[in-house]
């Protein structure tokens, strides 16, 4: 499956490994590994937990899929997005991406990245010291996804 | 015309409810309609979905706009702007 949106860990070998089996056209591999953080604008974050919308963010990153193949010519893609309890260090995204060059590969992982950021329904609530909070979204993100509207 | 509305993240928490059915009246057409008839209600309501409030929709799990029509049957979601990833 491309997308799956998942409680538990997954590897990023593994993963890896099943989306280039058997595709000797592959000549490029590019993945984006997001990873939790201690700190967050400032605050400890000592755990987090991820919400999502069941049924919209799995159509919501398909969508984001299907535009970024509608873009670049790449073989596969895979969206790994964990939800639930999580603490720091702890994975929490995949995105990967095969193509038969880098270039390609490169420039969709980081288009379905800025997109997952601003377009899929998941919210984080941080656990900090002063108590949990919900995650603010950034400004910058916008920022990153509105440059691909651009080229 | 029936709808079922979903609230997510801070919204579902402020309000205490994450799902609700409810049958609106013919003169709620929009998106932006539903916001006001919620307000109108009161706290937390008022509070919540105030205008000025930064708030995303989705209409039949896609994103749309305050100007989108409703449509009988639909599911509607309020949510906080998305902080994946």
């Amino acid at each position: 499956m491309p997308i799956r949106i998942q409680e538990d860990d997954f590897d990023l070998s593994a993963e890896i490994a099943v989306l280039r089996k058997g595709d000797p056209r592959v000549g490029a591999v590019v993945t984006f590994l997001g990873a939790v953080r201690d700190m967050n604008d400032g605050s400890q974050v000592k755990g987090m937990t991820l919400e999502y919308y069941p049924g919209m963010t799995e159509k919501a990153l398909q969508e984001i899929l299907d535009q970024a193949k509608a873009r670049w010519d790449t073989y596969q893609t895979l969206v790994i997005h964990r939800v639930g309890p999580l603490l720091p260090e702890d994975q929490i995204v995949l995105v990967a991406v095969t193509s038969a060059h880098r270039g390609e590969a490169f420039s969709a992982c980081e288009f379905i990245m800025d997109y997952l950021k601003t377009a899929a329904p998941f919210w984080k609530k941080e656990d900090t010291p002063e108590g949990s909070k919900w995650v603010d979204a950034r400004v910058n993100d916008e920022t990153a996804m509105a440059r691909w509207a651009k080229k | 015309m029936k709808l079922e509305l979903r609230f997510f993240a801070s919204l579902r928490e402020a309000l205490g409810v994450s799902q609700e059915s409810i049958t609106i009246s013919d003169s709620v057409k929009t998106i932006a309609d539903l916001r006001l008839q919620l307000i109108a209600r009161g706290n937390p309501w008022s509070e919540v979905l105030a205008d000025g409030k930064v708030l995303r929709c989705a209409l039949n799990h896609h994103m749309v706009d305050a100007s989108t029509a409703l449509q009988d049957g639909a599911e509607v979601a309020f949510f906080p702007p998305v902080t994946g990833g």
